[in-house]
């Protein structure tokens, strides 16, 4: 389905990943985050050969070194936003207050912080689940058409909070888009044809 | 570790967020446990009161000697035994009045009484010359000094003579009077006579029995039950049957609560593995969540359990105490083993109810895949799967039924055709829901029937469970009907006299026979008598019955030979019991050699009665013929018959004349009364196990239901968006559960009536010797019928209620998340 | 002489049956010997004994025994000890009541000895019944199957010959015991002084048996000879309350010579020693205290407790001063009343053999 894709993502920078449906583009970010695994060939992230790791493996490259959004923001129903935000850090054991109060602050979260996922709006939910992307200090934050299910306006505000938080971070971002709208706004292109960097 | 109480604690967020699921989760456990521990700890309650009666000296665990043809025999063959090498010691049994009430007494010999005989009262150190030199001692149960209304010290009045004075020792059984042998002999006025020999453990080399006492002896093996054990097994394997189909019932609402929390809980295991968390560390804090929870209904349940065994304690007792005689102290006392296992079967319960989910969980994909829809092919090859299982343990029922012929069988019969039943009901269902698929005509009706098909997987569950514990409230619902009534006839029948003396002595006997005499409303005395001895290797009571037409008109026989009532006159004829006649293999017309004090008598048998209730094997003879044979019988007891009007002032006059109380004389009313009371508390406990099991069964099928209501919404949406009211949906939904609840119902009953014909024809058999007629009790099924419906009405109604005022929103949402 | 040795032996026989029969536990299980003998008749010196009577019951006192005891050999020298004891005591005083109601209770004792094991066994039996008991006329003393019984032409003087058996589960034994020796009163003309305070027995011994027979040990049969010592003893009070325990010797001195030698102890510490020096011609004269010594050389350790297994013997006004060991240390007595009995050798001024018994260890 792949072959020979070789992407690099720069320290703060933003990098959107296109292509039509079925070019392969969330299967590429699926094999990064060692969420699939391969039939034959080789991932590698860094240094790291993702392809290589077991499952226990790819639990800490994701643990320790990306985070994760979907379209489907994937919070936990049961917990409040509050221990929405936290738990990636506390389990990866990165918790850091500090941090985590500025991220309330710039994601506007600070009077969402005792509801729950279904009281919140798809663009708040979302704003969640970057901040519990990014609270443990990921190398790489990975986004699989985060967007999808919001509407222009929201999508646009979304991303550009996400955009300045990766930033202020200081790791990569990778997102997975069918819209070349979303993908001008980020600082590189990159086109998958065929399973082939175009 | 604290990663893993993070973990821990996201799970945990889920119940806080669904307690209902969490309540149910937990009732189920804990109903489980507390159904499971409380039979338990009722069996482990009567098992140490057997081990306490089989511990009074010569218990069947003890090997021992007896006669071959009479009831005792000289103690010079223990002199001759001993002489001889063997390990003997001599020990006589019989029975005392004190006060008008029967007492078993037994006289051993302490010094050479051999140790593991058990808790030999405390002979020995101390006590020996008390208790051998006359007066002696007599050693009782604190529970016979009760019954007594005695003290220690006191020496109660028997046979005309003063016994030894009473001293209380704890590990006897109830009922016994223990004394020195000598004492015995003397008490029972056979001196130098011994009713058998225990034999030692220790394997000193001694000559063979023939060589020191010809063919007089032979020896009976000890077994390893005793007596009680042996006799009580059947109530117990009754009581462990429904403490493990409740146990098996609750399982199924662990089982369906947990699946609907694993459904419930994908997205959030998705999102932990996504963020990091490793599949093994997930599965290792689902156990430790599942541990925990079981833990803690464990601990309820054994609380409830405990409560539930004091609760029905005294309707186990009185059963024993009814149907064997079997004496069991009414308070509940605990081993620690007990709680442990009930901790341990609770966990490992949860963990095989759950299997299934973490069995999924294990192999769960991070990413979710498209949902496969072929789970009609699925479910057939599930559905043939069970249906061959189904058929494969049928027929191991049929072998049973066929070749097996022990209590065991009997319940693995029963065993069988229920686990049979149950495996075979989705096939059952499948096709009665195909035949309706097949009538219906409207596109909805169409739709109806085969919604209800694709829902049997996940409702079959719930609904085995329906089905087991409807076909057991039916069987033994059937049973306990077909005996009552059987029972209260033959109560009728056996209660013949209208007013029953039992005098406080042979003395006191004549005087008041002499009085009644010349009374003119009696229009008859008639003397009864029991005497014990021994037959075939078990004790039996010897009745006897006056030649009176009482007797000859009302005592129900079972079968008999011609003119069986004139026959018995003579004295060389006999009644048996049905258990006897069973036990023995006894037929009308064989003969058989009753060990008397005299030498054996030779008895034809004439007839067979029923004896319900009665733990020992029973003969009845003419009662001068037995006073003959049997010269040591009390003759206490007397039976009157007297005009209805007369019977409340001569009860009156007996008890002022001659100081009775109403123990000791009592009309006939009184004691069917008590009787019936006996006997429904016999039943009682069973009554109370069956409505638990089937309240189980009904919050299984609750559960069961919320489970499916919530993943089936989206089968549902689609009709809501083409034009179905919500209402209209509900009431579908509501119907389909209360189809597929009566079909299972109806299948149910077939099934119970079945049942409780193994029941009636097998079980009861095996473990009390009698048969019973069959009755078919068309009300009773009808009203099971109707808790059934309810049941399911109940369980349907909540989910059902929840659809019908679901937000149109939530329904719109599936679409949304249904990819 | 022997006599109090006897006693002592027959003392703790005793024992044993008040314990197994109600004494108030193990210590007093001896002082059941020391107890109260009111009712009961008691011993006073210058008793004229009579036999056969003398060999039966003596119902009228509280405790009594027949005691054997055996040093054998095999055909290849192999050396065995072989004991065979009947205790009776009475609970209560007064003529023996019939039946049940017999206030005799009996305990036998058996035991075989080799060096390399040590078989006990032993059994209860009440009187009355015909489970237990001695008959004088014709000589028959037995508990269950084991039996000690005169054979046709027994000699009441000489107390032979005597047929004598014993099984139990692991082992059994037959012996033949003959002689051409008259018996042998012990203490002072069979009155046996036990304590200043009264306590004595009446005690006669038979030293001089010629043994022939058989012991069976786990179905191995060995055919075997020696001689055997049996010894007699009744009393109602044979113990003064405060002696705790005794060790006693059965010595088959060179020539002929026996020698019986006993050590009471008592709770205070001190030490009696009584004993009789039989003669081959029967005579048998009292061993003073003074001047005469028995004292351990080597303890066991069996169950816990230590026993004095080997001894020095000083009897200076005799010139006796030998070394003992036993025959098999290991020879406990682990009935219900405890104690060491086997066969010993000595050396030293004399050498041969004899049995050791020690109680209230």
């Amino acid at each position: 389905m792949l072959r020979g894709v070789d992407l690099t993502v720069a320290t703060g920078e933003s990098v959107a990943l296109t292509g039509e449906s079925g070019s392969g583009k969330s299967t590429l970010l699926h094999l990064i985050a060692g969420l699939d695994a391969a039939d034959s060939g080789e991932i590698a992230l860094a240094e790291i050969i993702v392809s290589g790791l077991n499952d226990a493996g790819r639990a800490e490259l994701r643990r320790d070194r990306l985070g994760l959004v979907f379209q489907q923001f994937n919070l936990i129903p049961s917990l409040t936003v509050a221990d929405n935000l936290v738990f990636q850090s506390r389990i990866a054991g990165r918790h850091d207050a500090t941090w985590h109060d500025e991220l309330v602050e710039r994601l506007g979260l600070k009077n969402l912080l005792r509801r729950y996922p279904e009281q919140l709006s798809g663009g708040q939910q979302q704003r969640v689940a970057i901040g519990r992307a990014l609270a443990p200090k990921p190398l790489l934050l990975l986004a699989d058409e985060p967007t999808g299910n919001l509407d222009e306006d929201t999508a646009d505000e979304v991303l550009h909070l996400a955009r300045d938080l990766v930033v202020r971070t200081g790791c990569g971002f990778l997102m997975v888009t069918h819209s070349a709208r979303l993908a001008a706004t980020l600082d590189r292109q990159v086109t998958l044809h065929a399973g082939v960097v175009a | 570790m604290r990663r893993a109480l993070w973990i821990l604690a996201v799970l945990l967020s889920h119940w806080r967020r669904h307690p209902m699921q969490l309540a149910t989760l937990l009732i189920g456990l804990i109903s489980a446990t507390a159904l499971w521990s409380g039979v338990q700890a009722l069996n482990q309650q009567a098992r140490i009161a057997y081990d306490r009666a089989a511990a009074t000296f010569g218990g069947s665990r003890t090997a021992m000697l007896v006669s071959r043809d009479s009831a005792t025999f000289p103690q010079q063959l223990f002199v001759d035994l001993r002489r001889a090498g063997w390990q003997v010691s001599p020990m006589l049994e019989g029975r005392v009045q004190i006060d008008g009430r029967s007492f078993r007494l037994l006289g051993v010999e302490p010094v050479t009484l051999p140790s593991e005989v058990g808790t030999a009262p405390a002979v020995g150190r101390g006590t020996l010359q008390a208790f051998v030199t006359p007066p002696g001692e007599m050693l009782v149960a604190p529970e016979t000094l009760r019954d007594l209304a005695r003290k220690e010290g006191e020496r109660p009045q028997a046979n005309g003579m003063s016994l030894p004075p009473l001293r209380v020792q704890a590990e006897l059984a109830p009922g016994a009077l223990v004394v020195d042998i000598g004492i015995a002999q003397d008490i029972l006025k056979l001196p130098g006579q011994v009713s058998r020999l225990l034999v030692g453990k220790s394997k000193t080399p001694h000559a063979t029995l023939d060589s020191v006492a010809g063919d007089k002896l032979h020896l009976v093996e000890p077994s390893a039950e005793s007596d009680l054990e042996r006799l009580t097994d059947s109530f117990h394997l009754n009581l462990t049957a429904f403490g493990l189909l409740s146990f098996f019932v609750g399982l199924f609402i662990v089982n369906s609560a947990i699946g609907l929390a694993f459904e419930q809980r994908l997205p959030m295991l998705r999102t932990l593995r996504a963020c990091g968390v490793s599949a093994r560390m997930l599965n290792t804090v689902l156990v430790i969540e599942l541990v925990s929870l079981a833990l803690v209904a464990g601990l309820i349940g054994l609380v409830c359990g405990y409560f539930i065994a004091a609760a029905l304690l005294p309707d186990v007792a009185a059963s024993l105490r009814g149907l064997y005689g079997a004496q069991i102290p009414g308070q509940l006392s605990l081993k620690p083993v007990w709680w442990f296992a009930g901790i341990a079967i609770s966990i490992l319960g949860a963990l095989a109810a759950a299997a299934a989910s973490l069995a999924k969980a294990i192999r769960m994909p991070v990413l979710a895949t498209a949902q496969p829809q072929a789970w009609q092919q699925a479910q057939r090859r599930w559905l043939m799967f069970q249906s061959a299982a189904a058929l494969a343990v049928f027929a191991a029922a049929a072998v049973l039924i066929q070749f097996g012929d022990s209590l065991i069988a009997g319940f693995a019969v029963l065993a069988a055709l229920m686990l049979g039943a149950a495996l075979i009901l989705p096939m059952v269902l499948q096709i009665a829901l195909a035949i309706g698929q097949r009538s219906a005509r409207a596109p909805v009706g169409i739709w109806f029937w085969a919604d209800s098909r694709q829902q049997l997987s996940g409702l079959s569950l719930a609904l085995m469970a329906l089905l087991l514990a409807l076909a057991v409230n039916v069987g033994v619902g059937t049973m306990v009907d077909s005996f009552s009534r059987t029972f209260l006839v033959w109560l009728d029948g056996r209660l013949a006299a209208d007013v029953y003396v039992s005098a406080a002595s042979d003395a006191q006997a004549r005087q008041i026979k002499a009085w009644l005499r010349d009374r003119p409303e009696v229009e008859a005395i008639l003397p009864g008598g029991r005497a014990d001895t021994q037959f075939g290797g078990a004790p039996i009571e010897v009745l006897g019955l006056p030649d009176h037409s009482t007797y000859r008109d009302n005592w129900p026989l079972l079968e008999s030979a011609a003119n069986a009532w004139i026959r018995l006159r003579p004295g060389d004829t006999c009644l048996v019991s049905e258990q006897l006649s069973r036990r023995m293999k006894l037929a009308i017309g064989d003969h058989i050699e009753l060990p008397a004090p005299g030498g054996n008598w030779p008895l034809e048998i004439v007839g067979i009665y029923a004896d319900y209730g009665n733990p020992k094997g029973q003969i009845a003879v003419n009662f001068a013929a037995l006073t003959r044979h049997f010269p040591q019988t009390p003759l206490t007891r007397i039976g009157l018959r007297v005009a209805p009007d007369k019977i409340a002032p001569l009860i009156t006059a007996l008890q002022e004349k001659f100081g009775l109380d109403d123990r000791n004389v009592a009309d006939q009313a009184t004691m069917k009364r008590e009787s019936k009371r006996v006997f429904n508390r016999t039943f009682s406990v069973t009554a109370a196990l069956n409505a638990f099991t089937l309240g189980v069964a009904g919050i299984a099928l609750l559960t069961s239901l919320l489970t499916l209501a919530n993943s089936r919404l989206p089968q549902l949406a689609p009709l809501w968006a083409i034009g179905l009211t919500r209402r209209r949906l509900a009431a579908l939904e509501l119907l389909k559960t209360m189809a597929v609840a009566l079909i299972t119902a109806l299948f149910a009953l077939p099934l119970g009536l079945l049942v409780a014909w193994c029941l009636l024809a097998i079980v009861n058999v095996k473990a009390f010797g009698w048969r019973l007629p069959f009755h078919v009790f068309p009300l009773q099924l009808i009203e099971l019928l109707a808790v059934a419906m309810a049941a399911a009405l109940c369980a349907a109604a909540l989910p059902v209620a929840r659809l019908a005022r679901m937000q149109p929103a939530t329904l719109i949402r599936t679409f949304v998340n249904e990819r | 002489m022997s006599a109090s040795g006897t006693i002592t032996r027959r003392a703790f026989a005793g024992g044993a049956l008040a314990l197994a029969l109600g004494g108030k536990g193990f210590a007093q299980g001896f002082a059941g010997l020391g107890e109260n003998a009111e009712g009961f008749a008691a011993v006073t010196p210058g008793k004229p004994f009579v036999f056969p009577v003398d060999h039966g019951p003596h119902p009228e006192f509280r405790i009594e025994w027949w005691y054997l005891t055996a040093n054998l050999s095999d055909a290849g020298g192999a050396a065995y000890g072989m004991q065979w004891t009947l205790f009776r005591q009475a609970m209560t005083p007064g003529g023996p009541s019939e039946g049940w109601a017999n206030q005799q209770v009996w305990m036998g004792h058996a035991a075989v000895t080799s060096a390399t094991t040590h078989r006990f066994s032993e059994t209860f039996a009440r009187g009355g019944v015909g489970q237990a008991g001695v008959e004088a006329t014709p000589f028959r003393a037995w508990i269950d199957a084991w039996e000690m019984r005169g054979l046709n032409d027994f000699d009441a003087q000489r107390v032979a010959p005597l047929e004598l058996r014993a099984s139990a589960a692991d082992f059994s034994t037959t012996l033949r015991l003959e002689t051409d020796r008259a018996l042998v009163l012990q203490g002072d003309h069979g009155y046996s002084r036990k304590s200043d305070r009264g306590q004595a027995s009446y005690y006669y011994s038979q030293p001089f048996y010629r043994a022939s027979g058989r012991i069976v040990i786990e179905d191995k049969a060995v055919d075997v000879t020696g001689t055997a010592w049996m010894d007699r003893e009744w009393s109602s009070q044979p113990l003064a309350a405060d002696q705790t325990g005794w060790d006693w010797f059965s010595l088959h001195l060179p020539g002929d010579e026996k020698l019986m030698l006993y050590r009471l102890r008592q709770k205070d510490g001190r030490e009696n020693l009584f004993g009789n020096w039989i003669t081959p011609d029967g005579r048998s004269t009292e061993i003073a205290a003074a001047g005469n010594s028995i004292a351990p050389t080597a303890t066991t350790e069996i169950n816990g407790r230590k026993l004095p297994t080997s001894w020095r013997v000083t009897l200076p006004a005799r010139h006796l001063a030998i070394e003992t060991t036993p025959v098999n240390p290991k020879a406990w007595m682990g009935t219900s009343f405890p104690y060491w009995e086997g066969p010993i050798r000595f050396s030293g001024s004399h050498a041969g053999i004899g049995y050791l018994e020690m109680t209230g260890y």
